[in-house]
């Protein structure tokens, strides 16, 4: 029963070719994209960080700058 | 004209989407699992082609997705050439891959059918070639959107592509009625009805539509990975100036 299943009629190395291509390019499409969401949503929030933090040291030191001048 | 403005907003977009996203999954994994069900073992074998048939219930839904994406890749860069819509050419480029994937399914997997049916792998007659055509397409647009250094003008150039090689997409659908062909004639998509058994066309149609709601849950993956990708584009300009 599940070896004639598996034997599709002779033609198994076709059939089972066939589906095992579709699997592999649909796999790995979605975990390529799911990697680059995940790398470009860290590196965006590194970066966010990065100049986030320097702006408002500019600021901080805009403020000090305004304190001295008074 | 309303719902097109409203999407032209990208972060209630991206928000929309993510809100969709579980539900794609859900669906997209019950119409494939019903779909690989009917098609391998609740289905007859054809009474020419015996059990390749089954390679129809992927290699179909396919090309199917191969022809749409390009389709909805040249609406999309219509609409950012015309209307300048902001997803439209995001939607574009995150589609691409998805498109250039099915492609080559639909290539390797009628490949696969070919040698057993006809007796070789490929001819170069007007279906297979003009598909072959469109999977170099889809790899043109990839290459030529990255080729500038300012993406503006690789979006630009990569849509007018997309306009001028959609003429191939009649081609494709056309083929096996303008030209003499080893390929099977349309029997889904026919003006009389589906020329193919209920038990056949159930697994096909599922297939299709699991294929479909994929497409849809990869690109919203993409799109949101394209949005991010820009977002840092622009952090980056705006703190070096």
């Amino acid at each position: 029963m599940l070896r004639d299943f598996l034997e599709m009629g002779g033609y198994a190395t076709y059939v089972w070719s066939s589906y095992a291509v579709v699997l592999v390019v649909l796999a790995g499409m979605l975990i390529a994209s799911l990697n680059a969401l995940r790398a470009r949503d860290s590196e965006l929030k590194a970066l966010e960080e990065r100049v986030g933090g320097r702006r408002q040291r500019r600021n901080q030191g805009r403020v000090e700058e305004m304190a001295n001048d008074a | 004209m309303n719902w097109f403005h409203w999407f032209a907003n990208p972060a209630r977009f991206m928000r929309l989407a993510a809100r969709l996203q579980p539900w794609i999954m859900v669906l997209g994994l019950a119409t494939g699992a019903a779909g690989l069900y009917y098609g391998l073992f609740d289905s007859p074998p054809d009474y020419q082609q015996g059990e390749t048939v089954r390679i129809m219930y992927v290699h179909v839904p396919s090309a199917w997705m191969a022809m749409f994406v390009y389709t909805m890749m040249a609406v999309a860069a219509a609409s950012f050439l015309i209307w300048k819509h902001p997803l439209a050419d995001v939607a574009a480029q995150a589609a691409a891959p998805i498109g250039a994937g099915f492609t080559l399914m639909a290539l390797v997997t009628g490949s696969l059918w070919g040698q057993p049916m006809w007796g070789t792998w490929w001819v170069w007659d007007a279906r297979l070639t003009s598909v072959l055509i469109l999977f170099f397409l889809y790899l043109g647009y990839i290459a030529l959107v990255n080729a500038f250094d300012d993406p503006e003008r690789g979006s630009k150039a990569g849509a007018i592509l997309l306009l001028v090689g959609a003429v191939n997409i009649p081609i494709i659908k056309f083929s096996v009625d303008w030209w003499n062909t080893l390929h099977q004639p349309a029997s889904v998509a026919r003006m009389d009805g589906p020329a193919i058994d209920p038990s056949m066309l159930l697994p096909l149609m599922l297939m299709a539509a699991a294929f479909k709601l994929y497409f849809l849950y990869l690109l919203i993956v993409r799109m949101r990975g394209e949005l991010t990708a820009r977002r840092i584009r622009l952090l980056r300009l705006s703190d070096a100036a």
